[in-house]
C-alpha cells in the first residue's frame, strides 16, 4: 500500500470553474429542460454547447498552441461534476475525450486541424466500443485494409455517443495485425449506416455504426506507435469524467430524496423522521462523500502522477456503486411515486447504470486493482 | 494564533520529529498494546503509556499548538498535525490521556478562566493528571440529556450523588468532566444540567471496574455518594451543562479544532489486513491468492483510501462549501464502522484459526484480530452510538426532520 500516496489538492482554476459551472449548469439544465430534451431527437441544446465553448470549457485541457487554455483534465472535472449534478445533456464529454485522444496520438497536422475546432465548439466523439469488447478498448475487431492510398474499413462500432452531431470521430481498427487509430470527418461519418440505439439513460444519444464499404485517405491514420498508450490514457480519462458526472448526480439525487422525505407525510409525520429511511440516506450520502474525495484526488493525480491508474480505478469503483445505491434507494423511498416515470429517481438510477457501463464497471476496476495493489 | 509556517519550517520540523520518534519509540512490550485509550486494562499498560505520553510531551510533540504560558508549545496547529502524522507513520503507541487531550483540555482552553488553564493544562499534557468522562449513566446512554446524577449547591460546595458508567480510566483519574442535574424542576430536561470539572479524589467517590465483552477490564462504574466538590468546579453557568457538553463532543467529533493532537487511536491499517491475507491459508494456498478474498480486500482498501481522502478534503473549503458540517459530523460514523467491519473481515481471513482467542498459543498474532473486533464496538457505541451519529448527520447535515 506504499503506492497509495495520493492526496487531494485543488487549484485556483478548479475552484473558479467549480463555482461558475455550478451556477451555469443549474441555470441551463433545470429538470424540466432535462425532461424536454429526452423527448427531443437531437437530445441536447446546440446553443448551450456553443455557449460552453465560448466560456472556454471545451478547450480547458487543450494546449494554448491549439487554441485551448492549456490546463488539464483536473480542471475539466469540476465542470463535468456540475453537469452531472444537473443531468445535463450534450456532447461535452465525448468531445473532450476525443480531443484528449487527438492530443495523445494525433499527428501534428491532425492536432492543428482538429483541436482548435474542438476548442471553438465543434462536437466530436470516440468510436472505440465494439459489440464484443467488454471494457477492453484493445479488443478491436473492426479492420482497415490499405489499398491504392486509401484505407478500406469494415466492422461495427456500438455505443458511439452523439455520433449524430459529431463532426470528428476517432476510430479504433486492426490494421495489418496491429491496433490503429484513424480520424473520421463528418463526411465519412455520414457515409456510414447509423442506427440510434435505445439506451437506458434517455438523456444520452448513442449509435451503432457500420463501417463496411467506407474508404478514407491514409493520412487519417494517427501515430502508430502511440496507439496503445493513448487508448489506456483515454480509458482512464473516460473513467475519471464518467465518475465526475456520477459524483455530481449522486449529490443531487440525495438532495432530491431528502426533499421528498421532508415533504411526504405518513401516519401523521414526515417519512424522513423514520430512522429506517434516515439512516439509509445517510449511508448513501457518506458513500457519495467518499466518492467525491476519490474524484478530486484522482483529478489532482491525473496529469502528473504514476499513481494515476490506481487513483482513477478506485474512483470509478467507488462512484458507480455510490450513485447506484443512492438512486436505488431514491426509487424505494419515493414509494408508489418512485415507481412512476414522472418521479426523477429513475433518471438517476438509469444514469448510474449508464455510468457503470462506461469505461469499466466497479467489478472490472476492482479486478484490475487487485493486481495493481495486492 | 501564530502565523502559518513556511513549507521549509514544516519540513524541518517533520525531519526532527521523525528522527526523534525513530530513536525513542519504545520496543514492543510483552503485553498487547492497547489500540485506543479505552483498551487500557492493566496497571502495566497504564504506566507504560503514561511514561510514553510524558516523554512525547517533554520532547515537544504533544500540545505543540497549545498556548505556551500554560505548558503547550505555542506553535501553529500545522506543526502538531505534522507530529501526529509522524507518530502514525512510525507506529508510536497512543497518547493515553485522551479525555484530557481531546475533550477537557480544548474545553478549558476555549471557555476556562486563566486560573483553570494554569491549574489543569500542563497536567493533561504530561499525563500527570489523568482525566475521565462522566456523561453516560446506567439508565441514560444515548439519551445523555436525561442524566439524573444530582448536583446540589451547599455553601461553597456542590454535593454530587448518583452513578456514572463507562468511565474509562476511572480508577486512575484525578478529574472527571461531569454532567449532573442541578435544577431538577427546570423547563426541560436539558436546562436542568450543569457541567463540572470534578476532582475524583474527594470522599464519597467510588469506582467499580466493569468487565468488558473481551473478558478484560478498562472501564468503571463510578458512584458518587454525597461527594463534595468546590463550587468553582462549575464550568460555564449553572443550567448550561448541555451546551457545554455538546461543545465538548464537537472537539471529539473533530468539528472544532483545538485538540492537543497526538495519536489517540491506532487505526487498524488495512495494510495489516493485507499482510494477514498473505499469511493466512485458504484451501492450501495463501488467502491473498483467492479471488473472492482479493475482491473483498480491494473493496476495503478503496474505502480506507476514501475515508483518508475525505478527511483531507475537509480542509479544502471550496470542496465542502455545500455542506460544511458534513465531513466533521460523519467522520466518527464513517471511521468507527469501517474499523469494526475490517476487523471482522480479519477474523474471517483466519478461517479455522479464527476460533482461537487471546491466551491460546496457536492464536494468530496472539488473537489480536479477534480482540480488536470485539473492542471496535467501544468506538461504534461510545461517544454516541453509530445510530445516534446517523441521526445527527441526517438532521444536522441533510436537514431531515427530528420527528
Amino acid at each position: 500500500m506504499s503506492n497509495l500516496t495520493t492526496s487531494i489538492k485543488i487549484t485556483e482554476e478548479q475552484t473558479d470553474l467549480l463555482e461558475s459551472a455550478s451556477q451555469y449548469c443549474q441555470d441551463k439544465s433545470s429538470i424540466e429542460t432535462v425532461r424536454g430534451l429526452i423527448e427531443d431527437e437531437i437530445g441536447h441544446s446546440p446553443k448551450v454547447f456553443t455557449e460552453m465553448a465560448e466560456l472556454g470549457w471545451l478547450g480547458i485541457a487543450i494546449p494554448e498552441a491549439y487554441g485551448g487554455a492549456g490546463l488539464g483534465l483536473a480542471e475539466v472535472v469540476p465542470v463535468v461534476e456540475q453537469m452531472g449534478r444537473r443531468l445535463m445533456a450534450g456532447p461535452f464529454l465525448p468531445t473532450t475525450l476525443a480531443a484528449q485522444l487527438v492530443l495523445a496520438a494525433g499527428t501534428e497536422s491532425q492536432k492543428e486541424k482538429i483541436l482548435p475546432q474542438i476548442a471553438a465548439g465543434t462536437p466530436a466523439t470516440l468510436m472505440l466500443s465494439e459489440p464484443h469488447a467488454h471494457f477492453d478498448s484493445t479488443h478491436v475487431e473492426c479492420t482497415a485494409k490499405r489499398s491504392d492510398g486509401n484505407l478500406h474499413l469494415s466492422g461495427v462500432k456500438c455505443l458511439v455517443i452523439d455520433a449524430h452531431v459529431a463532426e470528428w470521430a476517432i476510430l479504433s481498427v486492426q490494421l495489418e495485425g496491429k491496433l490503429a487509430l484513424v480520424v473520421l470527418d463528418q463526411e465519412a461519418l455520414h457515409k456510414c449506416t447509423q442506427r440510434r440505439e435505445v439506451v437506458i439513460d434517455e438523456t444520452r444519444r448513442a449509435f451503432r455504426i457500420e463501417l463496411d464499404g467506407l474508404r478514407i485517405p491514409e493520412d487519417a491514420l494517427m501515430h502508430p506507435e502511440r496507439v496503445e498508450a493513448a487508448l489506456i490514457k483515454i480509458e482512464l480519462a473516460g473513467a475519471l469524467l464518467a465518475s465526475a458526472e456520477m459524483c455530481g448526480a449522486g449529490q443531487s439525487c440525495i438532495e432530491y430524496t431528502v426533499s421528498y422525505l421532508n415533504a411526504r407525510k405518513q401516519f401523521g409525520r414526515p417519512i424522513g423522521s423514520y430512522q429506517a429511511l434516515k439512516h439509509t440516506t445517510v449511508q448513501a450520502h457518506v458513500q457519495i462523500e467518499q466518492a467525491r474525495s476519490h474524484l478530486y484526488a484522482a483529478a489532482h493525480t491525473f496529469e502528473k502522477d504514476e499513481n494515476r491508474e490506481i487513483a482513477v480505478r478506485m474512483l470509478k469503483a467507488s462512484a458507480g456503486p455510490a450513485l447506484a445505491f443512492s438512486a436505488d434507494r431514491a426509487i424505494q423511498f419515493h414509494g408508489g411515486y418512485g415507481f412512476t416515470y414522472e418521479c426523477d429517481a429513475q433518471l438517476y438510477r438509469r444514469r448510474a447504470i449508464w455510468g457503470e457501463s462506461q469505461f469499466g464497471d466497479a467489478l472490472h476496476q476492482r479486478r484490475i486493482l487487485a493486481d495493481l495493489i495486492l | 494564533m501564530p502565523n502559518p509556517p513556511s513549507e521549509q519550517e514544516l519540513n524541518e520540523f517533520q525531519a526532527d520529529a521523525s528522527a526523534w520518534f525513530a530513536e525513542n519509540i519504545p520496543p514492543t512490550p510483552n503485553f498487547m498494546m492497547p489500540l485506543t485509550f479505552m483498551e487500557v486494562g492493566t496497571d502495566e499498560q497504564f504506566h507504560f503509556l503514561v511514561d510514553w505520553q510524558r516523554k512525547v510531551y517533554e520532547a515537544g510533540y504533544l500540545g505543540a499548538s497549545w498556548p505556551k504560558e500554560y505548558g503547550g508549545g505555542g506553535l501553529h496547529p500545522k506543526f502538531q498535525n505534522v507530529a501526529t502524522e509522524v507518530m502514525r507513520r512510525l507506529g508510536s503507541p497512543i497518547m493515553l490521556n485522551t479525555i484530557g487531550l481531546n475533550w477537557a483540555g480544548p474545553l478549558i482552553l476555549d471557555m476556562g478562566t486563566h486560573e483553570e488553564k494554569e491549574r489543569y493544562i500542563q497536567g493533561i499534557l504530561s499525563a500527570e493528571d489523568i482525566w475521565c468522562q462522566g456523561f453516560s449513566e446506567p439508565e441514560n446512554g444515548s439519551d445523555l440529556g436525561n442524566a439524573q446524577t444530582r448536583a446540589v449547591r451547599d455553601g461553597d460546595e456542590w454535593v454530587i450523588t448518583g452513578t456514572k458508567t463507562w468511565t474509562t480510566h476511572g480508577t486512575y483519574a484525578k478529574y472527571m468532566i461531569l454532567l449532573a442535574r442541578s435544577i431538577p424542576d427546570a423547563a426541560n430536561k436539558y436546562a436542568g444540567l450543569s457541567f463540572f470539572l470534578a476532582p475524583m479524589t474527594v470522599p464519597g467517590v467510588k469506582t467499580q471496574p466493569i468487565r468488558k465483552l473481551t473478558g478484560e477490564y478498562g472501564f468503571t462504574e463510578t458512584y458518587f455518594t454525597d461527594a463534595r466538590i468546590p463550587a468553582d468546579c462549575l464550568m460555564g453557568e449553572e443550567g448550561q451543562g448541555w451546551s457545554v457538553a455538546m461543545r465538548t463532543l464537537e472537539y471529539e467529533r473533530n468539528a472544532r479544532g483545538g485538540q492537543a493532537g497526538g495519536l489517540s487511536i491506532l487505526a487498524p491499517d488495512h495494510s495489516e489486513v493485507v499482510e494477514l491475507a498473505r499469511k493466512a491459508q485458504r484451501n492450501g494456498r495463501p488467502a491473498i491468492e483467492d479471488p473472492v478474498v482479493r475482491d473483498r480486500l480491494v473493496e476495503y482498501m478503496i474505502e480506507a483510501q476514501g475515508i483518508m481522502l475525505t478527511h483531507q478534503r475537509s480542509a479544502i473549503a471550496p470542496l465542502v462549501q455545500d455542506r460544511p458540517m458534513s465531513i466533521p459530523l460523519s467522520g466518527k460514523l464513517m471511521t468507527t464502522e469501517f474499523t469494526r467491519r475490517i476487523n471482522e473481515f480479519a477474523i474471517t481471513l483466519l478461517g479455522q484459526a479464527g476460533a482461537y482467542y487471546v491466551g491460546e498459543p496457536e492464536a494468530v498474532d496472539g488473537g489480536i484480530s479477534q480482540r480488536a473486533y470485539l473492542n471496535a464496538f467501544s468506538a461504534t457505541i461510545g461517544g454516541g452510538t453509530s445510530q445516534i451519529q446517523a441521526n445527527i448527520v441526517a438532521e444536522h447535515v441533510l436537514g431531515l426532520p427530528k420527528h
